[in-house]
């Protein structure tokens, strides 16, 4: 108990201290933020927690809990970490507030793309932004002589090459875990065809070429994985490039700065980042455009929206992006892309549609997620699989008031 | 004791196990005959995201949830009897395919895909946590007095590691160039790969609960063979019984209400398997009835569940768990009755 007293005097003994060094104000009103457990969430939030009173609540489960908590009355968090998939529940809700007289009252030093708009309201303050794009071992790919593949076709040869080569365990790598990732990666590839899987009346729209084309492609790629493809997510296959076991995968940029971390990767300096492979040739690269930022709860009085507002504010500064200019690809002023954020930028140059976040989208990319590993694994054809993501699409659908 | 006295011990325990008990179970068992979903609109509205440099907006139509005055979700629930149920167990297809035995697409729902599990995993682990126990026990209590305590207490240990985390270590030495995976390469020479199929999956689920449950049938074997009676062993001696024969037909007799008790217990334990498939990360491969339930009830992306799709997979779990405990509760419900 002692030792416990002790340690929690320390803490508040250091945040004391550092909110003097680096919080343009002293925080009175205490509060609290939820949040995604990633690097960017960490840097942002301790430089928060600088301003005093934060409790900040880091959890990579967050979006499983925010809807309940922000719809609490008052709300549980005042502050709440979102992406451009995450905020969706919370707007559709209206469990979080208009930004617009904070934005006009403090957000003098926001960029205009930092801010987020829903119908001509300011809802949320973008931090940075991710997208999954092609990352690949310089060195092998140099000694091949195998130029960065561009289509997914030119992928499937360089793979070929790689594999020939014998270099490394495995050519590829892939987030193609079921659970959400494996979602993810058929909707990229599906919208890299050109797709649309949910029509506007909000009926599926999946069992077509296009479907099967993706469902084809994919099948294609994992003979060049590992086995276990179906467990894998992001820290898997960062792991995979950072103890040289892959040459090449398509991972988010959120995962770039870890390549380079002596601490964990065998690869320091090898790998490089290019943008995301094309579905087919001429099209935008099979990938969608994600952001990460903060928003508001609704149910919270004036006076905490405020502070919270501006503490928020302070953990996403110039001060915090230049200490950690390598955890993402910030979009706050100071921040110098490095050498690993270049795919990220080649990537959003080529213009990827962003995520399209809807009710029902969330549907269709579990419906995606839970149905394509049977065709995967060899269990189903492709053309049963389609018309089994639309039977479970039209089952969560209507479960969801999407559909009668 | 007085029936007064008998009532005022129990109340509290009865009243907890209605609240807790009794009142959700007839809450999901009504919920899942309705469907209950937020009602949607279809909305115009305008979307912004940061780009690089410079934003890009777009004007588009999408169904989001209407709100109400006080800007709530409108809530919906009609009622839509047996429907939730069809949708887990989709009859139709189950029928087809039992009639063409097609056991392919049979395992292509959910559901019985799930229940296939379930039972596999359910019946092997069942002879292999009380073997493994009852073998723990009789190997123990053979042991000189000094080195029992050190040997029950490294036999525990497995009980005492929380489910989740022991899972984890599992899929940790496991997956991908785990530890355990590269002895067994090297000790093969073949290149092996724990997570690529789902019978290996199976395999390691089934090792791990075999593993973490049979210390606690151990436990309960040894202590029932503290009260074997001696007399009655050492008569079967006399009589000329083999040490197996004594096993046989004087031990296990004895010990049999506890391994009714034991099985009992891991019966409904292994049913409601969820830990492995969690820990292990294998939902690609292997799902259990318990998953499922869950799976219903994550909200996805966009915050959409199936709250009664869920209630009638909950539902079905419980009923199949009553069919499989009505034998075992039946021999113990005759035994308390010849007994008294």
């Amino acid at each position: 108990m002692y030792l416990r007293k002790l340690a929690l005097a320390g803490v508040f003994a250091l945040m004391g201290s550092t909110a003097m060094a680096a919080c343009t104000f002293e925080n009175a009103v205490p509060l609290k933020s939820l949040s995604a457990a990633f690097e960017a969430w960490k840097s942002a939030t301790t430089a928060m927690a600088e301003c005093g009173n934060l409790a900040a609540e880091l959890d990579q489960e967050f979006d499983k809990k925010q809807p309940e908590a922000f719809a609490a009355n008052p709300s549980l968090y005042q502050i709440g970490g979102v992406s451009n998939g995450s905020i969706t529940p919370l707007m559709n809700a209206g469990t979080i507030r208009s930004l617009d007289d904070l934005v006009a009252k403090y957000g003098a030093g926001l960029a205009p793309n930092q801010l987020i708009k829903v119908d001509g309201k300011i809802m949320a303050i973008a931090m940075m932004v991710n997208t999954q794009h092609w990352m690949y071992r310089k060195d092998i790919l140099d000694n091949l002589g195998i130029a960065v593949p561009t289509t997914y076709d030119e992928v499937l040869a360089a793979s070929e090459k790689i594999k020939a080569a014998g270099v490394v365990d495995y050519p590829l790598g892939a987030t193609m875990g079921v659970g959400w990732n494996l979602g993810e990666e058929v909707n990229n590839m599906f919208m890299g065809f050109g797709g649309e899987a949910v029509n506007a009346d909000g009926t599926p729209n999946v069992n077509n070429e296009m479907g099967l084309k993706t469902l084809n492609m994919l099948k294609s790629l994992t003979a060049y994985m590992d086995p276990e493809y179906l467990t894998a997510d992001s820290t898997y296959v960062q792991q995979q490039f950072q103890q040289g076991k892959i040459a090449m995968a398509n991972l988010w940029a959120s995962r770039a700065g870890a390549m380079d971390d002596a601490a964990e990767s065998k690869v320091v300096g090898m790998v490089e980042g290019a943008a995301a492979p094309a579905a087919m040739a001429g099209g935008a690269p099979a990938t969608t455009l994600w952001w990460d930022g903060f928003v508001i709860a609704k149910n919270i009085s004036d006076e905490e929206a405020d502070a919270a507002f501006r503490v928020a504010l302070e953990g996403i500064d110039t001060e915090m992006v230049t200490a950690h200019n390598e955890d993402a690809v910030w979009l706050i002023s100071g921040y110098t892309p490095g050498r690993l954020a270049a795919g990220a930028f080649a990537t959003a140059a080529l213009n990827p549609p962003p995520y399209p976040s809807t009710a029902a989208m969330g549907v269709m990319h579990m419906a995606m997620d839970g149905e394509v590993g049977a065709f995967l694994k060899g269990e189903r054809s492709a053309e049963d699989t389609l018309v089994a993501i639309e039977a479970a699409y039209v089952k969560g659908a209507k479960d969801a008031g999407i559909l009668k | 004791m007085k029936f007064k006295t008998f009532a005022a011990f129990v109340a509290p325990s009865v009243l907890m196990m209605l609240i807790f008990i009794a009142v959700p179970l007839l809450l999901v068992f009504g919920e899942s005959f309705y469907r209950t979903s937020p009602l949607m609109e279809v909305v115009e509205f305008e979307s912004c995201t940061p780009g690089f440099g410079t934003q890009t907006c777009k004007t588009d139509t999408k169904i989001a949830p209407a709100l109400d005055a006080s800007r709530r979700m409108i809530l919906q629930t009609e009622f839509v009897g047996f429907e939730n149920y069809a949708d887990v167990v989709e009859p139709q297809k189950f029928w087809t395919d039992v009639k063409a035995l097609d056991w392919a697409q049979l395992m292509d729902i959910d559901f019985w895909r799930a229940l296939r599990f379930t039972l596999t995993f359910t019946f092997i682990t069942l002879p292999l946590v009380l073997g493994l126990g009852l073998a723990l026990a009789l190997a123990v209590n053979n042991l000189t007095r000094s080195l029992r305590g050190p040997v029950i207490f490294i036999t525990l240990l497995p009980f005492i590691i929380t489910p989740v985390i022991g899972a984890l270590s599992i899929r940790w030495l496991f997956v991908g160039e785990g530890i355990l995976t590269r002895a067994m390469e090297a000790w093969s020479g073949t290149d092996i790969a724990m997570f690529a199929q789902s019978w290996t999956i199976e395999l390691l689920m089934m090792f791990y609960r075999v593993w973490s449950s049979a210390p606690f049938a151990f436990v309960i074997f040894y202590a029932g063979l503290q009260g074997v009676n001696q007399d009655a062993v050492e008569a079967a001696m006399i009589d000329g019984a083999s040490r197996w024969q004594r096993l046989r037909f004087v031990v296990i007799p004895y010990l049999m209400p506890l391994i009714v008790f034991v099985a009992l217990i891991h019966l409904m334990d292994a049913y409601r398997v969820f830990d492995e498939v969690v820990g292990l990360r294998t939902q690609g491969h292997v799902i259990s009835l318990q998953y499922l339930t869950y799976d219903f009830l994550m909200p996805d992306d966009a915050g959409n569940r199936s709250v009664s799709r869920a209630a009638a997979s909950s539902m079905l779990t419980m009923i199949g768990i009553v069919i499989l405990l009505v034998p075992m509760l039946r021999r113990t419900w005759a035994d308390q009755k010849g007994r008294a």
